[in-house]
Order: structure tokens, then sequence, then C-alpha cells
């Protein structure tokens, strides 16, 4: 009650607001900043999707990456039925594929331990299309050979020993249903031939001579139209990095 | 139905409704009369309540455990193989029954501009689920991010209690802006774009998969809740409260609220995430000796502990004529 005998009169000309109307603005004026923020951090998920310069391999069955990102729901059941854990989801660096997964083919590539594609089965949203029946049928990218002079095989070189130490592989003659560690499976072979001895689609890979002479033991592995891209084949090279890779998304006959 | 209307255009960032005299029953104007006339007795027996008053935790150790139990049981399933709810928050099996959070589902089908059947099968099951308990009640009683904003929530109060910081309120009509700005953003963009910074499938993820750095982003709105804003996201920002929130709206479960016990002390106002729907605890302002908290109520119960008269209650509506 102190203030009732003092002069509440503004300066004349200038309009009076009240103390909860200046709150009020506030409130709108921060409301809006927030918003603007939320949303600008939204779309700042853009970025990465327009910048990324080389493709994730997706599970197989996945739809073209732009149908493939609207599509997923992000729920990673997916990578609940893999029998080899293949499947893993992105980080925030992916923007609007975060939380979307993919395949990091040589820590952990798939090799249809599961026969039929349970990820496709899987997945709610049909990101991992149904249309698909065998793992033949799948596209996931195409083997390229990335490091010719490091292959074993072109230098008529054997393997002895642990080709991986990580990852995991279901050889069909140790357990059929169970994949096992590779690790747990060493080699003892005279050519090196890993990459078309453990590939999980027939025909897709072979190994080939280098030349006329039929002496000279070295190999060519050489890439055929059957290869799915599971990256089986990374996965297992024994050289390191990798004298084989998965180039993402590629069809057959595209440069 | 108007008083439906009235508390959707509430929760889209309306102030409350405010009825006319004539508009309130006979029997509201008798006892807001009768409050008046007795407003000594009544001061007494506040003060009489409110000494001794203890923390209630009626409702919270029920509600606790159903969050913390709910996602830990998304991770069981995961990491034992017991196959019980396969997914995450954002979609997930039952059972082998097809989930889908509604707001993911949303957003999907608004980017891939498909009709996803396994989506619609999900959706509606959900929709069936929350309808019956309540919308929102998705945010109290499942949602991750609503637990750890909950302890934010009483730091922030500790702060503003010893006068380090203060609360800034925002306009709550800006939840409704963003929620039509993300579905325009989907249709747009082609991209689910509200999912990339969604903190409930961010923090679901990294419970069960372990995906976490987008963390940073959910302890970053967790600092503005503390220092800044109270309860800044669940309150003003996340639109999936506006999903459930129609969900709610026709929901049979709801709060219900009796003029006859209330005394207008306005504890429940003071708990609550979203006090606009408590408006009518305000003395004078209830229409009617009986009223139904509106869509936005997450049905937490946080009013039910703080309320010392018992005037606010859980209720099944219709099911009093049923028995």
């Amino acid at each position: 009650m102190s203030n009732a005998g003092k002069p509440a009169k503004q300066p004349a000309g200038k309009k009076t607001v009240s103390r909860i109307q200046r709150e009020k603005r506030r409130a709108f004026l921060r409301s809006i900043v927030a918003g603007s923020a939320t949303i600008g951090l939204g779309l700042a998920g853009y970025a990465p999707v327009l910048r990324a310069k080389e493709k994730r391999l997706r599970p197989p069955g996945a739809l073209d990456e732009r149908e493939y990102l609207a599509s997923c729901i992000k729920c990673g059941q997916c990578i609940q039925v893999c029998p080899v854990e293949a499947i893993v989801l992105a980080d925030i660096w992916d923007g609007f594929g975060y939380g979307v997964p993919h395949i990091e083919a040589r820590v952990q590539a798939c090799d249809f331990a599961c026969d039929t594609p349970q990820c496709v089965l899987a997945c709610p949203t049909g990101s991992l299309s149904h249309d698909l029946d065998t793992k033949e049928q799948v596209r996931m990218g195409l083997a390229r050979l990335s490091r010719p002079d490091a292959c074993l095989a072109r230098q008529g070189k054997g393997f002895k020993g642990i080709a991986r130490e990580k990852g995991l592989h279901r050889y069909i003659k140790v357990d059929r249903w169970n994949p096992i560690k590779i690790a747990d499976h060493p080699y003892d072979i005279e050519l090196c031939d890993l990459c078309v001895r453990e590939c999980p689609i027939k025909d897709a890979i072979s190994l080939q001579p280098m030349s006329d002479d039929p002496a000279d033991k070295r190999r060519t592995p050489v890439v055929h139209e059957a290869c799915v891209g599971c990256g089986m084949c990374e996965m297992i090279c024994p050289v390191e990095p990798a004298c084989i890779v998965i180039d993402a998304r590629k069809m057959w006959g595209q440069s | 139905m108007k008083d439906f209307f009235l508390s959707l255009k509430t929760m889209l960032g309306a102030a409350p409704h405010r009825y006319e005299r004539e508009d309130y029953t006979p029997e509201a104007r008798a006892l807001h009369k009768s409050h008046k006339s007795n407003s000594k007795e009544r001061v007494a027996s506040i003060y009489s309540e409110l000494d001794g008053k203890k923390a209630s935790f009626a409702v919270r150790k029920y509600r606790w455990p159903s969050i913390i139990i709910i996602n830990l049981l998304f991770v069981v399933s995961y990491h034992f193989d017991v196959q019980l709810v396969e997914g995450a928050l954002t979609a997930s099996r039952f059972v082998g029954f097809h989930m889908a959070d509604l707001n993911s589902a949303l957003q999907v089908m608004l980017a891939f501009k498909q009709i996803l059947i396994n989506l619609v099968i999900g959706t509606a099951t959900v929709f069936l689920l929350w309808w019956l308990v309540g919308g929102r009640a998705f945010c109290a009683w499942v949602c991750p991010y609503h637990l750890v904003s909950e302890l934010a929530e009483m730091l922030h109060l500790k702060l503003v209690d010893k006068r380090l910081i203060r609360d800034h309120p925002l306009h709550r009509g800006v939840r409704s802006v963003l929620y039509v700005v993300f579905i325009i953003l989907a249709l747009v963009t082609g991209y689910t774009v509200f999912e990339t910074i969604n903190p409930v499938g961010i923090v679901s993820r990294a419970l069960i998969y372990g995906v976490s750095l987008g963390l940073v982003w959910v302890v970053l709105l967790l600092l503005v809740e503390i220092f800044y804003s109270r309860r800044f996201w669940c309150r003003y920002m996340c639109p999936i409260g506006i999903t459930y929130g129609f969900v709610g709206s026709i929901s049979p479960l709801t709060i219900h609220y009796n003029l006859n016990l209330c005394l207008h002390e306005g504890e429940c106002r003071a708990v609550c995430l979203v006090p606009h729907v408590l408006d009518m605890t305000v003395k004078n302002r209830a229409h009617k000796e009986f009223l139904d908290i509106g869509a936005d109520c997450t049905r937490c119960g946080m009013c039910l502990e703080a309320c010392p008269t018992g005037a606010l209650s859980f209720r099944v509506k219709g099911l009093d004529k049923l028995l």
C-alpha cells in the first residue's frame, strides 16, 4: 500500500505497459526463439544427407535411399532378428538418417545366416522391401577389388591362421543353425580363396587364372553379376585393410 | 460437446475458457457462494491441512515403476532375447502384435506418402490402447524423457525456491505451431524431420541399442528445463503431446474434479505439468459441480497427490452408471 500515495503517472506521450503485458510479450518472444531453434535443429539434419559422400551399405531389401530414409521408423527391429548382428543404427551425425540401420561390412557383414532375410520380415514399414523372397534377389551393392596388388591370391600366396579377430559367420559344415566366431575357425589353405569360399551367393565371385601358363599359381578374384553386395568377402579378407570392398548401392553395369 | 471443443482449444494454446455467470449451474453457484461466505473458515481449514503436509507419492509409486519397467522390457527383450517387446518406442512388436507410436507413424506416412498396412495395424492398436487409458497417459506413464524431465523439474523448483533462478514461461501456442510445421516439413521434404530431434526415440534407442551421441540434445533440453524454463519440452514444445492429447480428448479415463470438496488453495496447479487444464479449480471458475479435466491432461496424478481434500480423482466415464 506504500505506493498508493505516489503519483503513478507516466511521462506524457509514452504508452503505459502493464507488467503482465510485458511478461506476455517476453513469453511470446521466447516462444518464437525456442520454436525456431527447435525447427532449425530438426532441419539441420538435412546437411549430412545432402553432403554424404559415401553411401551407406543398407540391409537387404532396402528401398532407394530417399524412400528408405522416409519410410524407416527407426525402431531397430531388423537389428534384433539378425543372427550375426550385422545391422547397426547410425548416430546423430547422419542427420535425417539418425537411428536408421546400416551395415559396416568390414566389421560384420551380412552372410545370410538367417537364409531368408529376417530383417526384411521384421521391418514394420517395408523400408526393407517385402518383395524379396530369396537372398539371390537382394541388391545391396557390388564387390570390387580395391587393392589388387595386396590380394594374396593374385600373388599366388596361401593363407594360414585366423582370418579376422572379430566377426561372426555361419559355417554350414560346422553348425547349420548357429553362426560362430571367425576367430574360432582357423584356415590352412594353399591359395587364399576366402572371398570365394565364404561367399553365400552361388556364382557371385570366382578365382580366375592370371596368365595362360599352367604353372602360374596366381589367381584373381572376379565379381559376377550374381553378386548381391552383402559384404561377406570384405569382412573375411585377411589382408588389412581389405583388398575387396563393397560399393554400396552400385548396380551391375553402373560405372 | 462445447466442453470437448473448448478443451481442445485450450490444449492448442488458447487461454482456458471463462464461462458467463448465467452458464453456471445453480449447484455450482450455490457452492461458490458458500465457499465465499465461509472464507475465514476456509482459510483456517487450508492452513490446518497444509500444516504438516508431506509430499505424497501415492500415484508416483506406480507411475515411476511403470515408466522404468516398460522401458526396461524393451532392453531386456533385446539383450536376453525374451522377444516380449521387440523394437523401440517408435515401433515394436508386443508378443508379435504390431505397435507403432502414433506421432512417429504419422511422420513416416506423411514423408513416405504411402499407407503402410503394418503401420495402420500398429497405429490402430496403439490408438485403442491410449484411448482406453487416457491419451497423454503415454507421456506420464511410458515416456522415458518424462521421467528424467520430472527429476530436472524437482531441481528447477529447488533453485527457484532459493531464488537462484526464475522460471521463464513461454506461450503454449508454440507447440501447436511446431505440430503443424513438422507435419508440413515431413510432407514437403519427404524426410521424418521431427524424428531427428525426437527425445522419446533418442532416449529409447540409446537405452536399447546404445546409440548415444544424440543424448547431447536431450541433456541440452534438460539443462534448459533446470535453469531456464520449467518443463520446457513437455509443456511448450513436444508435438507428440498434441497427438496423444487428441486421443485423450475422447478417452473414458480422466481426472475428475469435485467442486464440493475443493477449497481452491491451488496446490494442484502448482505441481501440474499443464496447469491450464486445472483452471476450474480457481475460485469461482468451475461452472459445474463435477467436471472432467481436459484433453491436455497427462493423467500423471500429481494433482491427486497434491490435493489435500481429495477433490480430484481418477474416473472412468460411464463406469458409475454401469455399476
